[in-house]
């Protein structure tokens, strides 16, 4: 496998009790790029990205991470390979406060950023450090649910749907947040509903559909392809 | 002397006094229920059994070994917890994709087989259990007599279960815990391994009701069935307070404690029963307990 290659799915298979719900899904994330995934709702975006986390009850094919082969690791070992999950219902706790919720996943290898620079990326996050997690806002759930795994040094991230459900404005702010980390340095698998968000960040666009990889599409031939994408989405 | 509502002094505050130490013993076994309950979803029924085995580890401890009590306080928790690891990952954890029934049901027949155990081998009969030579006698207190080692477990269950509280409300590793409670999946997913923490929590769930039957051995006899005397107030104390709340199951714990001592003195008939009526009120008004939250 080439050296620039962050990720490295290849034939997925996955399946929850009886139903198999990825049907050989194959892609790869190059490092440095955000690479997008999208598809109308149940063609297995979400349980592409959990089977990468190794949370879904089985799965069978290859995941490799720079490398490292995860299929088989147990599910705690995968992140500590330095992958970020943000997942689609944003999984803040309400036991916790902001900075406990912040604070929450371990370290997994050296060179996260430092929570000033979080707090400078997400001010509003420190405003609200001692305020049960979700007591905050949808818009700030979702910076809260990206800064946290930031900490962690974690060169990969993986961030399901954050745009869904929130405010134009704030969906802006997480386009910037993105972005960003983009420039940082970051690598970044994204799931999408809302391709036009998507088209302002990705590099490539994976399309799927019935729990399968029906395209690629690299973000400069997009304009060419507008016709077979609506296709796909149903838009 | 004065009296109070027809009560003498000494009657009173003696019968406080037995229910805040009885409000000590429900705390640390409702605590540890409360504990075990919100990470594994298991209604611990052998919660009873392992304070028994606590009782019985220190009495045993100091029968063949010639270990006394204060190692015994330290070191009995530490074999019941061990005990408990071995349940946990031998039998319980087979059972979490299950219904909450089999938890129960497992925890029940184990509480049987070790109350069964200990009364072939040791009879039906209490063991008796020397107060430590440090914590003999008592002092007088103006308006009570308090013996020493009473004073004690109740400052001792105090420190354990403040303590509890605050590493699981205030530290990092309770935040873990409390996060794990809530979505253990996720958690997972940020690099924590779950099942092991799941093994500990209940390591030192049962370790706590260790520790009680250590507490207990010289104020009540050991013997193979008083966890079953017990366990089945702390069950109405943990539904009172609500299941899976930290805070509320010390609070109710030494509250009926006390509410118990009160009606001994006041209308003794109903003594055993006030718990249960709490209960069943409760029930009625707030079906989550007085801290619990609904899920």
């Amino acid at each position: 496998m080439p050296d620039d290659v962050m990720l490295e799915v290849a034939d997925l298979h996955a399946f929850y009790g009886e139903s198999h719900v990825l049907h050989g899904v194959s892609l790869t994330v190059p490092k440095g790029e955000v690479v997008t995934l999208l598809g109308r709702n149940g063609a297995g975006k979400t349980t592409t990205l959990r089977s990468i986390m190794g949370i879904v009850p089985r799965r069978d094919g290859s995941i490799r991470m720079e490398g490292t082969e995860t299929v088989g690791l147990a599910p705690h070992r995968i992140p500590r390979l330095g992958i970020g999950f943000v997942p689609e219902e944003r999984g803040i706790f309400s036991s916790l406060d902001v900075e406990e919720n912040l604070m929450l996943p371990p370290v997994v290898r050296p060179g996260g950023m430092a929570v000033e620079d979080i707090f400078r990326l997400f001010p509003n996050l420190k405003e609200r450090r001692r305020s049960q997690g979700t007591k905050l806002s949808g818009g700030e759930q979702q910076m809260l649910a990206i800064a946290r795994i930031l900490r962690t040094g974690a060169t990969l991230l993986l961030l399901d749907e954050p745009t869904e459900g929130l405010a134009p404005v704030i969906v802006q702010q997480i386009g910037r947040v993105i972005r960003e980390l983009k420039a940082k340095g970051f690598t970044i698998l994204l799931v999408e509903q809302n391709f036009r968000f998507a088209a302002t960040l990705a590099d490539r666009h994976y399309v799927m559909e019935d729990g399968r990889i029906v395209d690629m599409i690299p973000n400069e031939q997009l304009e060419a392809n507008m016709e077979r994408l609506h296709e796909y989405l149903g838009v | 002397m004065f009296e109070f509502l027809g009560v003498p002094p000494q009657a009173l505050f003696g019968q406080l006094l037995l229910g805040l130490i009885n409000g000590s013993f429900y705390a640390l076994l409702s605590l540890g229920l409360a504990v075990i309950f919100g990470m594994l979803n298991v209604i611990n029924f052998a919660h009873g059994a392992l304070y028994m085995v606590g009782a019985f580890t220190a009495w045993l401890m100091l029968q063949y070994l010639g270990i006394g009590y204060w190692p015994a306080l330290i070191l009995a928790p530490l074999v019941v917890g061990l005990f408990g690891i071995i349940l946990e990952k031998t039998m319980l954890s087979r059972l979490y994709k299950l219904d909450h029934l089999y938890g129960l049901l497992l925890t029940f027949g184990l509480a049987l087989i070790l109350e069964g155990m200990f009364r072939h081998w040791y009879g039906a009969s209490g063991q008796p259990y020397r107060i430590p030579d440090a914590l003999q006698g008592g002092r007088n207190l103006g308006f009570m007599f308090l013996p020493n080692y009473r004073g004690w477990v109740v400052v001792a269950s105090l420190v354990v279960c403040l303590g509890t509280w605050y590493a699981i409300e205030r530290t990092r590793l309770g935040a873990y815990l409390r996060a794990a409670t809530e979505n253990p999946v996720l958690v997972q997913a940020f690099g924590i391994n779950v099942p092991r923490m799941i093994t500990l929590t209940y390591g030192f769930g049962v370790a706590l009701a260790g520790f009680a039957g250590v507490l207990a051995a010289p104020i009540y006899q050991v013997n193979p069935l008083m966890g079953s005397n017990l366990i089945i107030v702390v069950f109405a104390v943990v539904v009172i307070g609500g299941m899976g709340s930290i805070m509320g199951a010390i609070v109710t714990g030494f509250a009926l404690g006390l509410l118990e001592g009160l009606t001994k003195v006041f209308y003794p008939e109903a003594s055993n029963i006030v718990v249960f009526v709490v209960m069943a009120v409760v029930l009625l008004i707030k079906p989550a307990g007085l801290f619990g939250r609904e899920r």
